[in-house]
């Protein structure tokens, strides 16, 4: 009963460190040749290293230090630039974006939420930057480029929380500000504003594709695992030229659950069920307040939440001398 | 009978925990053993329990069906049926249910030869749901602190739940559980893609292997961690998601009855700042 898990790797191979394969297309060279770690092999690869720092790679590093420094310096700004209060306050410091008096306009007072402009320019341009440096690098090995796919959803998300919705709705107040209590609150605010997020169909959509990832994962993760003892995690071989690990892994889902997927397609599942988390979460965005302002109260009227009964107070923006 | 081309040497007698030869069969792809026909039982009768229920209930609108637990007034005692029985009844079956499932996989991973990470993993669904059905109701007294069966009825509760503590996203367990949700997310989409930009490269190019994986990702982060070490973290990721999750709504009324904003000025009192 009591058998090896393959929890943990229990003997590691030393040997001359992996190099990688040589590069097509690259200006630069790998920058180190790699060292390993003994604990880390315990978990995953012992091998840390070599990187391709790269023009797209620095370029992409040096937008997102500005960004960081940009909100650091402001918040440290916030507490007088007392180095204590910086640490003490931290978690509630915040960069906010534009108050709503500026509307959508591009030229806003530093202090006024022109550094937040700035910082979420230079965020931006760092994650894009990292997009493409994702491409260039699958490209420079021969492989596809599907993660630079997966990161540009996320991506999306982002621009859509910070740039597009904003634009839509005319200002740049709607949008998050960077902080770490200041984003939940904002989440929070967003939320019950717009009569309660849980009645967007979309985020309905989103939150079923993240606990779905999640599921999946915890799925795909096990099975691998479970067959580790045939090499299931050689799955590229096992994808070309099925071994027994593929058919065990197969039939204990189709066993279980009268349905498997094969070594190649649980990887599709788990590319759209994770992309399609930011995708729909950023439609559910869009929609609100541009083109839905309650979402409980639209809710009633497509007859999927229930209507309360009245309680007798009238809302006074329905009576007929109320501002139109 | 839906047999996979390579299923049938596979279909072989032993490694029931219980019933010996009794159930060990296959329905169309369906093992059944022992705790198949448990599994199906309690799953059927908590079906047409909920289906009875919701008969009984104001709607036949699939969205609005709710089948509430007993007021709080009945505390941990059994309700009449149409006061929240209907709840608890279901709510036992769904246990048998989902115990049942997880031990007929581990049935099915001893047949296959392969080992029980997935039972084990399904655990922490389970302890997941059991938490927030059975544990929290119980330390707080009344099956009235349980969650609704309802498609928007449950969403409702989480809603109220969570404003009942103010503001739930400061509570320090739930960020911790988000974090994985999207770190979990966030990696499975980098796994899926990895794995497919090898098998499915640029036109004209051989499918590439796992070195070629590994320098993806050490030439873009610096680190790879592995075909093996992938499946470990993922797995982690997922089930740390599930069970600070658990904890998260656990420590939610037993261990703290106030906002949960204002838990964290033990950070702001702490003698450090002075």
């Amino acid at each position: 009963m009591a058998r090896y898990q393959n929890m943990f790797t229990q003997v590691q191979l030393r040997g001359p460190l992996e190099a990688g394969p040589p590069l097509r297309d690259a200006t630069f060279t790998r920058t180190g040749t790699g060292f390993y770690n003994y604990w880390l092999g315990k978990f995953g690869n012992a091998q840390i290293g070599p990187v391709y720092l790269g023009t797209l790679g620095m370029a992409s590093l040096m937008f997102a230090f500005l960004a960081f420094e940009i909100i650091g310096l402001n918040m440290f700004a916030s507490v007088n630039w007392n180095p204590v209060q910086f640490v003490r306050q931290l978690p509630w410091l915040a960069l906010e974006p534009p108050g709503p008096e500026y509307g959508f306009s591009l030229f806003v007072p530093l202090a006024k939420g022109g550094w937040w402009m700035f910082a979420g320019f230079c965020m931006t341009t760092s994650l894009i930057l990292w997009f493409l440096r994702t491409y260039r690098r699958a490209r420079s090995l021969g492989m596809g480029t599907h993660v630079a796919w997966a990161f540009a959803a996320g991506i999306f998300l982002i621009i859509t929380l910070g740039f597009i919705r904003p634009m839509l709705m005319g200002s740049w107040a709607e949008a998050v500000p960077f902080g770490i209590f200041p984003h939940l609150d904002w989440t929070a605010a967003f939320s019950i504003r717009y009569g309660n997020l849980f009645y967007n169909p979309f985020h309905c959509l989103s939150i079923a594709f993240l606990y779905g990832s999640t599921l999946l994962f915890a799925m795909h993760g096990a099975t691998i695992l479970a067959v580790g003892r045939y090499g299931g995690e050689r799955e590229i071989e096992q994808i070309t030229d099925r071994g027994t690990a593929s058919e065990r892994a197969a039939l204990f889902w189709r066993w279980t659950m009268g349905f498997n997927a094969t070594m190649e397609s649980i990887h599709r599942w788990a590319w759209w069920f994770a992309v399609l988390t930011p995708l729909t979460g950023g439609i559910g965005i869009l929609l609100t307040g541009t083109v839905v302002d309650n979402w409980y109260l639209w809710a009633v009227t497509h007859h999927y939440a229930p209507g309360y009964p009245s309680t007798g107070v009238i809302d006074p923006a329905t009576l007929p001398g109320a501002p139109k | 009978m839906a047999l996979l081309s390579f299923e049938r040497k596979y279909r072989v007698r032993g490694g029931t925990l219980i019933g010996g030869d009794l159930f060990d069969f296959w329905v169309g792809p369906f093992y059944v053993g022992f705790f198949g026909v448990t599994t199906a039982i309690s799953a059927l009768l908590g079906t047409l329990l909920i289906v009875y229920a919701a008969s009984l209930g104001p709607t036949w609108n699939i969205w609005l069906i709710s089948i509430a637990p007993p007021d709080i007034s009945y505390g941990l005692a059994l309700a009449p049926l149409r006061e929240g029985g209907f709840w608890q009844v279901i709510t036992i079956c769904a246990i048998v249910a989902f115990v049942s499932w997880a031990l007929r996989e581990v049935e099915i991973c001893r047949k296959l030869g392969i080992g029980y990470h997935v039972p084990f993993a399904y655990g922490f669904a389970i302890f997941a749901y059991i938490s927030l059905e059975v544990i929290r109701p119980f330390l707080l007294g009344a099956w009235g602190f349980g969650f609704p069966y309802g498609i928007f009825s449950h969403l409702d509760w989480v809603s109220n739940t969570g404003y009942q503590y103010l503001h739930f996203h400061y509570n320090p367990a739930h960020m911790i559980a988000v974090s994985f949700f999207f770190v979990t997310g966030g990696a499975l989409a980098f796994h899926g893609a990895l794995v497919l930009s090898s098998v499915n490269p640029a036109p004209g190019e051989a499918v590439k292997s796992p070195e070629y994986e590994d320098s993806f990702f050490r030439d873009t982060i610096g680190y790879s961690v592995g075909t093996l070490g992938i499946h470990r973290l993922g797995l982690f990721c997922a089930l740390s998601a599930g069970f600070w999750s658990a904890i998260c709504i656990i420590i939610s009324g037993p261990l703290w009855t106030r906002g949960w904003p204002e838990w964290w000025s033990w950070w702001l009192n702490l003698p450090i700042w002075s």
